[in-house]
């Protein structure tokens, strides 16, 4: 079954006089559970890309399909809906409300979700746990190193168990063992929970954990590997 | 605690001096408020209280059409026993009859108009300022007496003195001719001009013989213990009197419309002035909400993004004003009455005030009021504009959109 399906999506943004395609004639389709790096330079439409399929922008032209569903023309209310229910987000950095402990930070999408309290707190303590973050649940952002607070904010994506989990260079402001390690979280739930992700990153390293990696240059994907069968 | 509301009340102190000083300008506004009003309603009080006392009372009973056309002939029959009657009633003894008449009033060298009162001696006194107000002499004690006391002015205009004696020549309710001779007892002095030379009081007894009122008089005046009991007093009253009788209970306000006239005119500026404070201390809330709902702009993109809708976003901020709010209003309201109960006992003296409260015969000193109201009404309206000065900024995220946001650095 298809995660997610693009067809044909475009969109240009103007610069001054000059039209930068962000997105040019983009085809793609990732199945279900798979492991999917997204990797391009600089300016090459990764986040872009990402925001479409997420449901946080809508492209100028094409379709985009999430869990077989169309989202491409859904109003802004129902994309918010779709984005809190069936989409787990983490993105570069301040993913979190600074003024909220971590376990507050996950009960509090989870309150927005609209799950009974008893629940809130018995899954937000098990996803800490699995996240290896039992001991900080009531820390706030500001006294965790950033590998930390990134873990939070995946254990926030993805607390409620959703089908698609978008992460925007995740580990961007992480050092290279820290980034290593994060990733080896995503490797594990993906392969625990069977949930889609989509990783977008210019870090050669982090490419090597994915199952698949597409590669994009100026908008348009130049390159989709399989590393399974390597 | 819910955390919704948790997350409200923290985001509040992230930025601990700001808060401090919106919450400041709050309470200062409030303590203000609270003051002002309280003051205020001291004052409109002590007015009331000050002039009726002199005279009006909270409630008179008379004849139809009296009030305007004060004719000689339009008379409470058999006033004492319905004066009784009440005064049983009510259990009270402030509750007094009058007669009251134009006269002609002479001493060896001069004459004078003046209004003169027939007056219940016994009774007077609980209902008026003027037998507590005699500097010289005494007051009238004897029901038929050919006694009179008169104001300071008439007395000096006049030139009699305590002992002196006076010729009242007037119309009798009949028509009659009606002439009395009486001695001067007593000179009162209240400071309003227009009391102490035009008044003069003489016991009812010798004013319904004088005046042919087979007795009958003109007035009943009643004083209750404080104005919000007038409404039921005036229905008791109302119950006692005979039946099929056309008399007329007044209150206060119908006797002396002026005084209400002058009230609504003093509030009407000052509420203005209030306004104007009030809207001043929202754009501080205003101000306040703007600058913390940009400075999160990222955050909420990110939420944003996450799934929380607008709305949900604009109500955390009105939960936030809310909070901020209720602490100005409680600790407003609180430290607005304890500034102004230390008033309520100890007064207020202003100076260079003495001269005029004298002529409006005020108190030098102002005492506040404080009440529910006063307590309340600022610090409440203070809350509701808060509010809707938040309105704006919890609007404003509505056109945010979640992608721009987070690109904010
Ligand atoms: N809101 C915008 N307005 C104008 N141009 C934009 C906007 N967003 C993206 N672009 C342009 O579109 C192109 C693709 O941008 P995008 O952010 O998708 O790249 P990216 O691969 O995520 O880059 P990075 O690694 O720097 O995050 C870039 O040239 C960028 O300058
Ligand atoms: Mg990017």
């Amino acid at each position: 079954m298809s995660a997610v399906r693009c067809v044909d999506l475009c969109k240009t943004y103007r610069q001054g006089d000059q039209d930068i395609k962000a997105l040019d004639h983009v085809n793609l389709e990732i199945t279900s559970g798979d492991f999917v790096c997204l990797s391009a330079p600089s300016g090459g439409g990764k986040t872009t890309l990402l925001n479409a399929i997420g449901g946080l922008d809508t492209p100028d032209s094409g379709e985009v399909y999430v869990a077989g569903q169309r989202i491409d023309n859904l109003s802004k209310s129902d994309l918010a809906d779709l984005r809190l229910r069936k989409i787990g987000f983490v993105f570069q950095a301040y993913n979190l409300i600074p003024v909220l402990t971590a376990r507050e930070n996950i009960e509090f999408v989870m309150q927005v979700q609209g799950v009974p309290a008893s629940e809130r707190r018995e899954k937000s303590l098990a996803i800490l746990h699995e996240v290896g973050l039992e001991t900080l649940e009531d820390r706030r952002p500001a006294k965790m190193s950033g590998g930390q607070q990134q873990r939070v904010a995946v254990a926030r994506a993805i607390v409620s168990r959703p089908e698609l989990v978008l992460a925007d260079e995740p580990t961007a402001n992480l050092d290279s063992k820290t980034a290593g390690e994060l990733m080896e979280l995503f490797t594990a739930l993906n392969e625990r929970h069977n949930s889609t992700f989509i990783i977008a990153t210019h870090d050669q390293h982090i490419m090597t954990y994915a199952k698949r990696l597409i590669r994009m240059l100026d908008g348009r994907i130049v390159e989709d590997i399989d590393q399974r069968a390597a | 605690m819910h955390i919704v509301l948790r997350l409200a009340w923290r985001n509040l102190w992230r930025q601990p001096r700001r808060t401090w000083l919106t919450t400041g300008a709050m309470v200062f506004c409030n303590i203000l408020l609270v003051f002002m009003m309280s003051m205020q309603f001291g004052m409109y009080g002590m007015m009331i209280d000050n002039t009726l006392q002199i005279f009006t009372g909270h409630l008179q009973v008379q004849a139809p059409g009296y009030k305007d056309e004060q004719k000689m002939r339009q008379v409470v029959p058999n006033i004492l026993p319905l004066a009784n009657t009440i005064r049983a009633e009510l259990q009270s003894k402030a509750v007094a009859a009058r007669g009251r008449t134009f006269v002609l009033a002479s001493s060896e060298e001069r004459s004078y108009g003046v209004m003169v009162y027939g007056v219940e001696p016994e009774f007077e006194q609980n209902v008026s300022n003027i037998p507590g107000l005699v500097r010289d002499g005494r007051y009238l004690r004897d029901h038929d007496a050919a006694e009179i006391v008169i104001g300071s002015i008439l007395a000096r205009n006049l030139r009699v003195d305590i002992g002196d004696e006076m010729t009242l020549l007037g119309g009798g309710a009949d028509g009659s001719f009606a002439a009395a001779v009486v001695d001067v007892v007593g000179i009162f002095t209240s400071g309003v001009t227009a009391i102490d030379r035009n008044i003069a009081e003489i016991p009812l007894g010798l004013f319904q013989e004088t005046f042919s009122m087979r007795g009958a008089g003109h007035q009943i005046v009643v004083v209750g213990e404080d104005l919000d009991e007038v409404p039921l007093l005036q229905m008791r009253v109302q119950s006692v009197l005979p039946a099929g009788s056309e008399l007329q209970v007044l209150d206060w306000d119908t006797l002396q419309p002026g005084l209400r006239q002058v009230i609504q005119a003093d509030m009407s500026s000052s509420f203005f002035m209030y306004f104007v404070l009030v809207v001043l201390v929202s754009f501080s809330v205003l101000n306040t909400q703007l600058m913390s709902v940009l400075e999160r702009t990222r955050e909420f993109g990110i939420v944003m993004a996450l799934g929380l809708k607008p709305g949900k976003l604009g109500g955390l901020i009105m939960l936030e004003t809310a909070l901020m709010g209720m602490m100005g209003v409680v600790l407003g309201a609180f430290a607005g009455a304890l500034f102004t109960s230390w008033f309520t006992t100890n007064g207020l003296a202003i100076p260079g005030m003495e001269e005029m409260a004298a002529q409006f015969n005020l108190p030098a000193k102002m005492y506040p009021r404080v009440n529910l109201l006063t307590l309340l009404a600022g610090p409440g309206i203070v809350f509701v504009f808060t509010m809707l000065a938040a309105i704006y900024p919890a609007l404003r995220l509505r056109w945010q959109n979640p992608v721009e946001a987070m690109r904010v650095a």
